[in-house]
């Protein structure tokens, strides 16, 4: 007798999501912005986030104020070593300019983004075995940049020293330039990923993007798209027949995850397309993965679903909670980065779990055992979720 | 329409009373919204294969009667059966034998006429080989059948009406709710509307309970007529009976139209016997209240004696709209809300309300 109930129920529900799935496939202009929306996403965070090696071209002015020392000037060396470095990875163009004010005015007027200063006594302090200053000017206004600069700067004039240093100790201790390397630098740090392969933010970013993207339309979908039928009256339809009142939410919830999980794969693809993202897990568990976040999430939905008197209602109510949702979930910036309460925050949000196992699962090639984690939190998560939004929906839908 | 049919309907009607079994009761249900009473404790009986009405303004509460009746609110108090089960206990029993035609269209508009039904049709578990020969039989019915593999956004009103109501037919119910299924219609769906539904109770026995704010139609489609107002039965009876409450048994109200009219006439008159008041409405018209199965033919006897000449005589029935403003004390015109600013009925705020 329940078997038959369960299955009568789901062929309900199957209905209504094939119905569902039918007006959102005739609805082109949707279909387009379904489509649209991920393309954007992606595209948005993939080339806009700044990278050290997206720094091109960038306007710097350069003031050189070295008197130089005994018919020797250190600064030309220096300003040429720094031209051939640049010639080669094009990150600055170099202007001259005559003072700390003109560089300050150049910033304001947009025509810098940051500036180098020589200073006068540069040969003479190199020449009298003192260290030559160099002054970088950054432009506080734009402090990614101003930090990327001055790490950019930072590291080639380190690097030019270095090569001075490296130089002076050969000759003076009359060794080989390797060796003399070797007492200049005497540490060589290397990097190496735990997984083989070239990383990019945009690693990092994809897994997360996706939660958010499946999870967000799940969320958004299914209040906006119940109570859009509450408003057209159709809702009544479904309701003053004989049909379990869950066949209903369970309907809905296949249609906006079918959705969903149609935007998931584009982003997936697009990523690998354009963007060079691998997935070293199994897909299988990606989207196995996926499923589990919306089930994790979608009692919640089902909870301001029975609140939303109305569809404008119950979208502001989504975008209020998917908001700050997807900041503190980790999907852009390291939960790690933030302080302790907002970290706190971060461990209550179902998204966190999802997007950090999937992150294990396509950039670490993690398997469902180191996974026990995520997953035991999200199934607990769906099922409390589910339990408190069961008897909600019900009373709410007989007002 | 089809005379054989209803002959052996009716010969069906006459071997077992059918009109005398109780179908729908309705006792002590009510309804409230945050502290506001929309339906007040209402108490009432309709009998099988009825069509009974429930009339009066907007906010009076007839849309949430439909709506608890129908299972898709429940009562604060209060209950109803339909067809013998408790419409808050054995909800899906009720839901089984009753269709709703709301006052919103219940159809998608990116779905063709066919799939909507199709839709809503599997919803009540029909297998598709009765469903499919059903559908086919009720667009026809209703002339739709070369227009159901188009999308019912592209139809008019009426069209998209008569769909409305075909779909609540799907699972053939014992019991049909409509709430305004004429209104905002042009005056040929209306009629074709009530034609419609007068059918469905001819040949199906279908018992039907409908809302309308339309005196009219009140009276020509039901065979009892509930007035509601504020939530509450006022009265309830035949349209007929109901008249007579204003009226009284013999009452006659003529209006006249005299070009010689003066005022030895109007004295005249008001001497006859039976007369109970002449008014004078303008130049040339009369209005003459009288009693008595005589009325009419003493009072054109004494004006022709008069040597009255007499252009039009109308005979006035008192309409349901007399009544309802005999039982309530004011038009019906008037939105329910009204009442509570008309200072008579003494100070006080409007509640807030919620019509639903």
């Amino acid at each position: 007798m329940i078997k038959m109930g369960a299955k009568t129920m789901l062929s309900h529900s199957l209905r209504i999501a094939w119905k569902d799935l039918m007006e959102l496939f005739r609805n082109r202009m949707g279909l387009v912005l379904l489509i649209l929306m991920p393309i954007f996403m992606m595209t948005m965070v993939g080339f806009i986030y700044p990278s050290e090696t997206s720094l091109n071209n960038v306007p710097i002015a350069l003031v050189n104020e070295d008197n130089g020392f005994g018919g020797y000037n250190m600064s030309s060396v220096f300003i040429t070593t720094l031209s051939s470095i640049n010639d080669e990875a094009e990150m600055m163009t170099l202007t001259n300019a005559s003072s700390l004010e003109d560089i300050r005015e150049m910033i304001q007027a947009g025509d810098a983004e940051g500036g180098i200063i020589i200073s006068s006594s540069f040969t003479s302090s190199i020449m009298g075995g003192q260290q030559g200053t160099i002054t970088i000017v950054t432009d506080q206004s734009n402090p990614q940049m101003s930090a990327m600069i001055q790490a950019v700067l930072g590291e080639v004039i380190e690097q030019m020293g270095t090569m001075l240093a490296q130089q002076n100790v050969a000759e003076q201790l009359n060794i080989d330039v390797d060796n003399a390397l070797a007492v200049v630098k005497p540490f060589d740090v290397q990097v190496k990923g735990s997984v083989e392969g070239d990383f990019s933010y945009f690693d990092f970013i994809a897994p997360g993007i996706m939660a958010m993207t499946v999870m967000m339309s799940v969320m958004t979908g299914l209040p906006a798209a119940i109570s859009h039928e509450r408003e057209l009256g159709t809702l009544d339809g479904m309701m003053v027949a004989p049909i379990n009142r869950l066949s209903v939410i369970l309907g809905k919830t296949l249609a906006q995850m079918a959705r969903g999980i149609l935007q998931g794969v584009l982003i997936l693809g697009l990523a690998t397309v354009l963007f060079g993202v691998t997935v070293h897990g199994s897909i299988l568990l990606v989207f196995a993965l996926l499923l589990l976040g919306v089930f994790s999430f979608v009692g919640l939905g089902v909870v301001l679903t029975s609140f939303a008197k109305d569809q404008e209602t119950a979208v502001m109510m989504m975008t209020t909670i998917m908001f700050p949702m997807m900041f503190l979930s980790g999907v852009f910036f390291p939960v790690e980065q933030m302080p302790w309460f907002m970290q706190a925050i971060s461990k209550a949000l179902p998204l966190t779990y999802v997007a950090d196992a999937l992150r294990k699962v396509m950039v670490l090639g993690a398997d469902i055992p180191m996974l026990t984690n995520e997953l035991a939190i999200l199934v607990g998560f769906g099922v409390v979720m589910i339990a408190i939004a069961v008897p909600v929906f019900k009373r709410a839908m007989t007002r | 329409m089809n005379s054989e049919k209803n002959m052996t309907s009716s010969q069906l009607g006459g071997e077992e009373p059918l009109e005398n079994r109780v179908m729908i009761k309705v006792s002590d249900l009510t309804k409230k919204f945050n502290g506001f009473t929309a339906v007040d404790h209402i108490n009432f009986e309709v009998r099988e294969s009825e069509i009974f009405g429930l009339l009066g303004p907007n906010g009076a509460g007839k849309t949430t009667t439909i709506r608890m009746l129908s299972t898709l609110s429940r009562p604060t108090e209060g209950t109803a059966t339909i067809g013998g089960y408790d419409i808050v206990k054995q909800d899906n029993k009720v839901r089984q034998q009753v269709g709703l035609v709301s006052e919103k269209m219940i159809m998608y508009d990116r779905l063709t006429a066919k799939e909507n039904l199709m839709f809503f049709g599997k919803l009540y578990n029909i297998p598709k080989s009765t469903l499919d020969p059903r559908i086919d039989e009720l667009l026809e019915l209703v002339q739709l059948t070369k227009w159901k593999d188009s999308k019912v956004g592209t139809f008019s009103t009426g069209m998209r009406q008569r769909m409305n109501v075909i779909r609540a037919l799907l699972n053939l119910p014992k019991v049909l709710f409509l709430d305004e299924p004429t209104l905002g219609l042009d005056p040929q769906s209306t009629v074709e509307i009530r034609e419609f539904v007068k059918k469905i109770n001819r040949e199906n026995k279908t018992t039907i309970i409908l809302t309308t704010h339309m005196m009219n139609e009140a009276d020509i489609l039901c065979d009892r007529i509930g007035i509601i107002d504020h939530g509450k039965i006022a009265a309830l009876d035949t349209s007929t009976n109901l008249k007579k409450l204003v009226s009284g048994d013999d009452a006659t109200v003529l209006k006249l139209e005299l070009p010689n009219l003066n005022k030895k006439v109007v004295t005249k008159l008001q001497a006859l016997d039976g007369v109970k008041s002449v008014s004078q409405e303008n130049a040339t018209h009369l209005k003459v209240h009288a009693t008595g199965d005589k009325a009419f033919d003493t009072i054109i006897d004494a004006m022709r004696a008069e040597n009255a000449k007499i252009n039009s005589v109308e005979n006035l029935q008192p309409t349901l709209e007399d009544v309802f403003l005999h039982i309530t004390g004011r038009k019906m015109r008037d939105k329910a809300d009204n009442k509570i600013q008309s200072p008579r009925h003494g100070p006080g705020g409007m509640p807030a309300r919620r019509i639903r």
